[in-house]
């Protein structure tokens, strides 16, 4: 009998090949920790390829996940298990496993053929080069076949099956039950007995696998998590984002317009909208990302809550219809969820690199509202604020999330519409003396009226707006008075906005800045510290233009101020222009990956030695 | 009674802006416009329920023009911006305004969509072979060895007929008029008005400044009646100052014949069937050009089809029927949920 060590958190990679069916043996582990009231951080990795050449290790597809009882903020660095279901699987996570890492491999698939493929000179199986981790080869592929011989399933099919034996081998190793799992299958091919008996018979296997031969000495449980009691769901940044912006629609009683063409990796909001037509959603899937705002602009002038989806390429097609958004001071929101750029770039990998586009991107002194979410579930309040601020604000605002925090999940504390703060459309304006550009006095922002209300038929334009009137001028003062105005609209949106908050108020040394979704990784990174007694703070911005109102006060408590970001500086460069009465110091990184908690502590350690 | 009646409808004058005409004298839009306005007034539609929408041009200055919405957008997206402005607002008659060089060079890609998903707009083409505010360059209808600032040497490209190109994108109405006849341009913008779908209306409008009289040879009040052919849905196809010459299909091709001559009867004839719903005779009218044939003008093409709002709103419907969620808060319970403490 082995014996069960408790643990506060684990970090588990299931790595294949693309085809191998690894992001949904990680979803599904994901649901049933999280059903466990765990806290847990997902990060799927996996090529832009739909199908990579097999066995290579371009072609490997990962998912990690990170739970445990508490201090989960961040999917994790490196795995306490790997679970890898061919050599190029292992060839690609070897140099990121944990010292006495647990790594399970399929047997059957390490032929010289396979690991030649792989690019390895010798099998690891038998050089040594595994000798630090314990290791489990298991013969995945042939145990799932020989279990589900009777079904009558072909050699694909019955293939298809190894993710949910090696699924069920984790689950015996962290003694985990599998109704969840079960009940999916059950649901979900209902109409399909041959598939779900198949699938469940071989995620027994895995568990009586692990079992019988007893392939670890000790197995783990996790302890029960301290999370705030309320009722849960899973959800990923991009859903999260659709749903914020479907509650905000339904809080101002709009409908909610969305106007997109498909791109990575923002494409899920478009899926997850699509599906809730019932709510009165209006999906318009464009012939370009141009037609996408654009129409999404026509809509807003037309009173629904507006809104395009798109990613890095795509916000660069977007940029002169952005500069008629502002131009006419209309509510909008653009979501760019971030991927590695310039260019086509690493479309499927995480980075922070559209901040200066949101913020400058555009021909002519253009201001708008920039804001960022920074986990997947607080997406949901971001989008909704998103909405929030261009309605009330009246303007175009960018909402930036990023590949990381997009797919990646995490327990969401489900919210009721009743909750929610707030909205206010305010139309009053539009009574007695209105004018298409008068503005109120504290917002600075015009009124939105809609195409369609009686009595305020009025034209609008791309074209310089005489202040009040709206009339198309060219008078050089009056430009001059415009750009000034729509400047002051969106200075003053700060005075609506809460203070900036930061964590660790005892410090004077070290403040540590982040911005939008590297946000779970720096707070676990900097707790990790401050539980050591180091003098070290941070804060995270999700409110980026305009800047919190007490940002130079918190900033001026601390010595060493160090931006972090995934790009090569531009938040710290947008501070320097608006706070330059501080010095920053930089750290960046341009992978394509998260910051891991390792390289940070190292960086800050470093700061704090010094 | 008749005060309430009075004080609806509207006239012409009523859809003018205060805002002054700053199109060059004696430009066909002009026209257009006059057109347009007694068309609105004719078909008694209010104010707040038409909406202009234009891309960036001479004729993309319109909406500004007239008393009612009006978004002057950006260069070759009108189409993009009124098909939001349309699914947001179903009810607004929308109308897009654009050009030769913004419909068919820049905004080529939302003039083929626009067309294809059939939404029930009017989009007036201005057609006049050059780009005018630019101050005249070739634009994608400039016929081909024309001399412009851009092609000093004669064009060397070959010219799109904005009608073919709409019946390959799929088009269920399509007109052409000369901005020198009001009276047909009014009918036409009527008829596109109640044309259930999306209603393109090509006009042939002549700029003085850089491309003065491009449309002479079909507009000129000595060559008109020979030169065009005014189609009218179920009528024969006969032009000329005598109506006494027509079109006749012989085998695969149009060929122009004149009554009474070779023993050609009215019988010969062609009748003008615009609602059929195969655009091959529609497409080979389109293609009538000087001086082998006369140019086809009014209603080439009337046909009834699905209209993208109508399927919006009925999946909708159905969707809003059929689900089992009644708000975002039964959404977001729904599925794999769990307690916490």
């Amino acid at each position: 009998m082995s014996e069960t060590i408790s643990l506060e958190k684990v970090v588990i990679k299931f790595a294949g090949d693309s085809g191998d069916g690894m992001q949904l043996a990680g979803t599904l582990f994901t649901d049933t920790a999280a059903i466990l009231g765990n806290q847990i951080a997902t990060f799927p990795d996996f090529p832009s390829e739909i199908r990579a050449p097999q066995g290579t290790v371009a072609g490997v597809s990962g998912f990690q996940i990170n739970f445990g009882s508490s201090g989960v903020h961040s999917p994790g660095d490196s795995p306490d298990v790997l679970v890898a279901m061919n050599p190029a699987a292992l060839k690609a996570n070897m140099h990121n496993l944990k010292p006495a890492c647990t790594v399970i491999l399929d047997g059957d698939s390490f032929s010289k053929k396979d690991w030649e493929k792989a690019g390895f000179s010798a099998n690891p199986l038998e050089d040594n080069s595994l000798s630090d981790y314990t290791v489990i080869v298991a013969p995945v592929t042939s145990l799932t076949k020989t279990n589900l011989a009777d079904l009558g399933l072909d050699n694909k099919a019955a293939d298809r099956c190894k993710n949910m034996f090696a699924l069920g081998l984790i689950y015996w190793l962290f003694n985990l039950p599998t109704d969840q799992t079960i009940q999916f299958y059950e649901q979900k091919f209902a109409n399909k007995p041959g598939v779900k008996d198949a699938n469940i018979r071989a995620l027994r296997a895995g568990i009586n696998y692990g079992e019988i031969i007893q392939a670890h000495t000790s197995t783990y449980s996790i302890l029960p998590a301290d999370t705030k009691p309320g009722l849960y769901r899973n959800i990923t940044g991009n859903q999260a984002t659709a749903w914020g912006l479907m509650a905000a629609a339904n809080k101002v009683n709009r409908d909610l317009f969305l106007g997109t063409y498909p791109i990575t990796p923002a494409t899920d909001i478009l899926h997850e909208l699509s599906k809730h037509k019932w709510n009165g959603i209006k999906i318009f899937q464009a012939e370009d990302e141009i037609a996408g705002i654009c129409s999404a602009i026509g809509a807003s002038f037309g009173g629904n809550v507006a809104v395009t989806t798109t990613s890095g390429p795509g916000m660069a097609l977007k940029t002169e219809a952005i500069g008629l958004a502002v131009m006419t001071e209309l509510p909008l929101v653009i979501v760019n969820v971030q991927r590695g750029g310039p260019s086509t770039g690493l479309p499927t990998k995480t980075e922070q690199s559209d901040l200066s586009e949101a913020i400058y991107g555009r021909p002519g002194d253009s201001p708008l509202a920039v804001i960022a979410a920074s986990t997947p579930a607080d997406c949901f309040d971001w989008a909704y604020e998103a909405v929030r601020i261009a309605v009330e604000h009246v303007t175009p605002v960018i909402l930036l999330s990023e590949s990381y925090i997009a797919n990646g999940a995490e327990p969401w504390r489900i919210k009721d519409m009743k909750d929610l703060p707030e909205i206010k459309i305010d139309q009053s304006g539009a009574i007695d003396s209105w004018k298409p550009y008068s503005r109120d006095n504290n917002k600075k922002s015009r009124v939105w009226v809609n195409a369609g209300m009686k009595g305020f038929e009025h034209r609008i334009g791309g074209l310089e707006k005489e202040s009040e009137s709206g009339n198309v001028s060219y008078s050089p003062k009056n430009h001059e008075e415009m750009c000034k105005q729509r400047r002051e609209k969106i200075d003053a949106i700060a005075d609506y906005i809460p203070l900036q908050k930061y964590k660790g108020k005892n410090a004077d040394k070290l403040l540590v800045v982040g911005w939008g979704g590297q946000f779970g990784i720096l707070l676990g990174a900097v707790m990790h510290l401050q539980e050591k007694g180091k003098n070290i703070a941070f804060t995270n911005f999700n409110y980026i233009k305009p800047l919190p109102k007490n940002t130079a006060e918190i900033f001026s408590k601390f010595e060493t101020i160090l931006v972090c970001e995934l790009n090569d500086g531009q938040f710290a460069d947008y501070l320097r222009a608006e706070l330059p009465q501080f010095s920053y110091v930089q750290f960046n990184k341009m992978q394509g990956q998260p910051f891991t908690i390792e390289e940070l502590c190292d960086k800050f350690n470093q700061i704090l030695e010094k | 009674m008749e005060s309430t009646q009075l004080k609806c409808s509207l006239s012409a004058r009523d859809f003018a802006s205060n805002q002054q005409v700053k199109w060059c004298p004696g430009c066909g839009d002009y026209a257009v416009l006059s057109a347009v306005q007694k068309t609105l007034a004719d078909l008694g539609i209010q104010k707040e329920n038409v909406a202009f929408v234009s891309g960036i041009g001479c004729s993309s200055r319109f909406p500004y023009y007239m008393s009612t919405y009006g978004f002057h957008t950006i260069h070759g997206r009108a189409s993009a911006v009124a098909s939001g402005l349309k699914i947001a607002n179903p009810d607004l008659s929308v109308w897009i305004i654009s050009g030769d060089g913004d419909s068919l060079a820049i905004g080529g890609n939302h003039f083929i969509h626009v067309i294809r998903r059939n939404m029930n707009m009017n989009l007036i083409l201005f057609n006049n072979e050059i780009y005018g505010l630019t101050k005249g360059q070739y634009s994608p209808t400039t016929k081909k060895g024309h001399v412009t600032k851009s092609s000093p040497h004669g064009t060397i490209e070959n010219p799109f007929i904005p009608g073919e190109l709409a019946l390959g994108a799929g088009a269920k109405f399509y007109a052409r008029v000369p901005d020198t006849n009001v009276k047909l341009m009014t009918q036409v913008f009527t008829d596109a008005e109640k044309h259930n779908g999306f209603s393109l209306v090509e006009v042939l409008q002549n700029c003085v400044i850089f491309n003065d009289d491009v449309h002479l040879a079909i507009t000129g009040k000595e060559s008109k009646d020979e030169n065009q052919l005014i189609l009218e849905h179920g009528k024969p196809m006969l032009f000329g100052k005598e109506s006494k010459k027509g079109i006749r299909l012989n085998g695969l091709r149009l060929e122009v014949v004149t009554l009474g001559e070779n023993g050609i009867s009215e019988k010969d004839i062609l009748v003008h069937d615009a609602l059929n719903p195969d655009p091959t005779l529609h497409a080979m009218l389109v293609r009538m050009k000087l001086p082998d044939f006369p140019v086809a003008m009014g209603i080439i093409r009337n046909v009834e089809a699905d209209v993208y709002n109508d399927l919006l709103t009925e999946q909708i419907d159905q969707e809003k029927q059929k689900s089992k969620f009644r708000s975002p808060d039964d959404l977001f319970r729904s599925g794999n949920t769990f307690k916490v403490g």
